[in-house]
C-alpha cells in the first residue's frame, strides 16, 4: 500500500480522523481525544491496517498555540507500513484516555510521558512518576518549566 | 473525569496479615541500583514469594540527565555528543541516526564512501559491543573467564576505531554531513588482521560457553517470550528476534550501504534467554561477514559535504526515522520550527527503555536467580533508559 492509499483508507475510518495540519516525513493524521482508543483499535485490529507495534510515544509542548501535541509513531510488522497518529491537547487540561489496553509498552511510554509533560492518562493502571522522584514538581519538558539547577537562565 | 496518580510507595504496600500462619507472606525486596548483575544502576523491586518472583517492579531515573531538555538547547551537531552517551555500546550507531535524520530533514547529500565507512564502524561496534556483552553474561552467571575473554577481544575491536576517531567510548564521529574525520591509512589492513584473529575466537567462545551444560541448565527455557508478547511490549533487537520474528531494520528498511551486502538475520525459536544468547552470537559472524564485504571495496571521496561551521537549515516539520542498533531500534522524532541549527524538540525512542519491560512480563514465576539470566540477556544500558 503506498502513502496515500494508506491515509485515505485511514481518513475514511471515523469522522474525527482528519489529514494532519503539521507536515510530517511519514503519513501522519490528527484524530479528537474522544476517538482515540476507538481509532486505535481499529487501527490495530483491520487485517490490512495491521498496526500491531507502537514504536514510540511522546509529546510536543506548543506554548504559542496553548496545545500540547501527543504523538504516536505506529508500525505493522505484517505490512511494513508506518503512521504518524497526533492528538492535541488543550494546555490548561491535558486529559486523554490511555491505550495501554491495545499495546502493553503504552503503559511506560506514557508514564514517561506524565512525568515530563504532565499529561492526564485516564484508565492508566498505574499512572505514576517514572524518571522523577515521587515528589518532584512541575514537569521538566513543558517549555515554561523552571527550576532551581537550571545554569542558563538567558537561553530559556 | 478524575485520573489517580500513585507512587511507588503505595505500589510496594507489603499485604496487611499474612493469609496463614502456614503459608510464607509476599515481601518486597529491592534488587539494585547497587547490585552487580544489574549492569549499572537499574534497580528493581522484586516482590517475592520465597524466592519466586511473583512481580518485576523496575524503578528508573538513577542517571536521567534530561537529555531531550538539553536538546532544545543544543545545536544538531552539539546533539551528536549527547547522544553517544545513551547507550554508549552502541555509541557510532546514536550518532548514525540522529545525523541520517537531519541530513534526511535538511535535504544534506552524501557520498558512497561516506555511507560505506559508516556502515563498516557501525558493523565493528556491533561486535565490540556484543562481544561485552557476552563477557558481562558470563560473569553474571557467576562464570569469570568469559568477561576477560569478551574484553581482550573487544580491546582490539576499541584500538582500530580509537586510531581512526580518537576516542573509545563516546565516539562523536558520525556527523550531520559526513563524518569527523577520514579513516586512519592503516585502517582497512587492521581491520582485516582483527577479523582473522576473531573468527577463529567465536568457535573458542561456543567451546567455553555456548555448548556448556551448566550454562545450558541455566539459560534454556528462561524467560521464554512469545512473538505477541514481545511485539505489544515495543521490543526489538536481537530480544525480539529471539521470538522467531525476522524484524531487522538493516534488512527491512536498508540504509547506509546494507542492501548492497549479502547476511542473514539471526533468529531463535522460543525467545527464551539461550535463544537470545544464540542470535548475539550469531550476529556477531554476520557482522563480521558484513565487514569483510566491504573493507576491500571502499569509494573514493570526501569524508564531508558539508562545511562543518555551515548552519543546518530544517525546513519546519516533524521527522521520524529509525535504524537498527546493537540492542534494537533506535528512533529519533525531531521537530523543526523553522529556525537554522536548533531543534524546537527531540525524542529519541531508545531500545533499552522497551526491551526493559519484558522483564516485568516474563520473570514473574522463575527465581531470582533466574532473573539475573533474563536481564543479563535483554542486555541493558541503563543510561539509554533514563536518558
Amino acid at each position: 500500500m503506498d502513502e496515500q492509499t494508506l491515509l485515505d483508507k485511514v481518513t475514511a475510518l471515523d469522522s474525527a480522523v482528519e489529514k494532519s495540519r503539521v507536515t510530517a516525513n511519514r503519513p501522519a493524521v490528527d484524530v479528537t481525544a474522544e476517538a482515540l482508543v476507538g481509532f486505535m483499535e481499529t487501527l490495530k485490529n483491520t487485517p490490512d491496517l495491521d498496526f500491531n507495534m507502537l514504536c514510540s510515544h511522546t509529546a510536543v509542548d506548543w506554548i504559542k498555540d496553548e496545545q500540547f501535541q501527543l504523538v504516536y509513531q505506529l508500525y505493522s510488522l505484517v505490512h511494513a507500513h508506518h503512521l504518524q497518529v497526533s492528538v492535541f491537547l488543550p494546555r490548561d487540561n491535558p486529559v486523554v484516555p490511555t491505550v495501554s489496553g491495545i499495546w502493553r509498552i503504552a503503559e511506560w511510554q506514557e508514564r514517561e510521558v506524565y512525568d515530563l509533560f504532565g499529561i492526564l492518562y485516564d484508565g492508566h493502571p498505574d499512572l505514576r512518576r517514572l524518571f522523577l522522584e515521587d515528589d518532584w514538581e512541575g514537569f521538566p519538558l513543558r517549555k515554561d518549566y523552571k527550576d532551581d539547577f537550571m545554569l542558563d537562565e538567558t537561553k530559556k | 473525569m478524575s485520573v489517580t496518580i500513585t507512587t511507588l510507595a503505595d505500589r510496594t504496600r507489603a499485604p496487611e496479615t499474612a493469609d496463614s500462619t502456614l503459608a510464607t507472606q509476599e515481601y518486597f525486596i529491592n534488587m539494585g541500583p547497587q547490585h552487580p548483575s544489574t549492569h549499572g544502576v537499574l534497580r528493581i523491586v522484586l516482590k517475592l514469594d520465597g524466592e519466586t518472583i511473583r512481580e518485576v517492579i523496575p524503578v528508573l531515573g538513577y542517571v536521567h540527565r534530561g537529555i531531550e531538555k538539553i536538546g532544545e538547547h543544543e545545536t544538531y551537531r552539539q546533539f551528536i555528543h549527547l547522544s553517544d552517551r545513551m547507550d554508549y555500546l552502541s555509541a557510532l550507531m546514536n550518532n548514525w541516526v540522529v545525523s541520517r535524520t537531519v541530513e534526511m530533514a535538511a535535504g544534506i547529500e552524501l557520498n558512497d564512501r561516506i555511507e560505506t565507512i559508516r556502515t563498516i564502524v557501525a558493523e565493528l561496534q556491533r561486535i565490540q559491543s556484543h562481544l561485552l556483552w557476552w563477557g558481562v553474561f558470563g560473569m553474571d552467571l557467576g562464570a569469570f573467564t568469559p568477561f576477560m575473554y569478551g574484553f581482550r577481544d573487544r580491546e582490539f575491536a576499541t584500538d582500530i576505531l580509537e586510531e581512526t576517531i580518537g576516542s573509545r567510548l563516546t565516539m562523536n564521529y558520525i556527523q550531520p554531513g559526513g563524518l569527523a574525520k577520514d579513516i586512519h591509512p592503516d585502517f582497512v589492513s587492521r581491520v582485516k588482521d582483527y577479523l582473522r584473529y576473531l573468527k577463529p575466537k567465536i568457535a573458542e567462545y561456543d567451546g567455553l560457553i555456548s555448548g556448556n551444560v551448566i550454562v545450558q541448565e541455566r539459560v534454556r527455557d528462561i524467560g521464554p517470550m512469545t512473538v505477541e508478547d514481545a511485539v505489544s511490549l515495543g521490543a526489538t533487537g536481537p530480544v525480539l528476534r529471539a521470538c522467531g520474528m525476522p524484524y531487522d531494520l538493516r534488512k527491512v528498511e536498508p540504509y547506509g550501504v546494507y542492501d548492497k551486502v549479502d547476511f542473514s538475520v539471526a533468529v531463535g525459536h522460543t525467545g527464551d534467554s539461550w535463544d537470545r544468547y544464540w542470535v548475539r552470537v550469531e550476529e556477531i559472524r554476520q557482522s563480521i561477514h558484513i565487514i569483510e564485504q566491504l573493507l576491500d571495496n571502499i569509494p573514493e571521496g570526501k569524508h564531508m559535504t558539508l562545511k562543518p561551521t555551515a548552519k543546518i537549515k530544517v525546513p519546519e516539520g516533524q521527522y521520524y526515522s529509525q535504524m537498527e542498533t546493537a540492542r534494537g531500534v533506535i528512533g529519533v522524532f525531531l521537530v523543526s520550527d523553522g529556525k537554522p541549527d536548533i531543534p524546537y524538540r527531540i525524542h529519541v525512542r531508545t531500545p533499552n527503555f522497551n526491551n526493559l519491560w519484558c522483564a516485568t512480563r516474563i520473570a514473574p514465576g522463575f527465581r531470582v536467580a533466574d532473573l539475573v539470566a533474563i536481564v543479563s540477556t535483554l542486555d541493558l544500558v541503563i543510561p539509554d533508559i533514563d536518558r
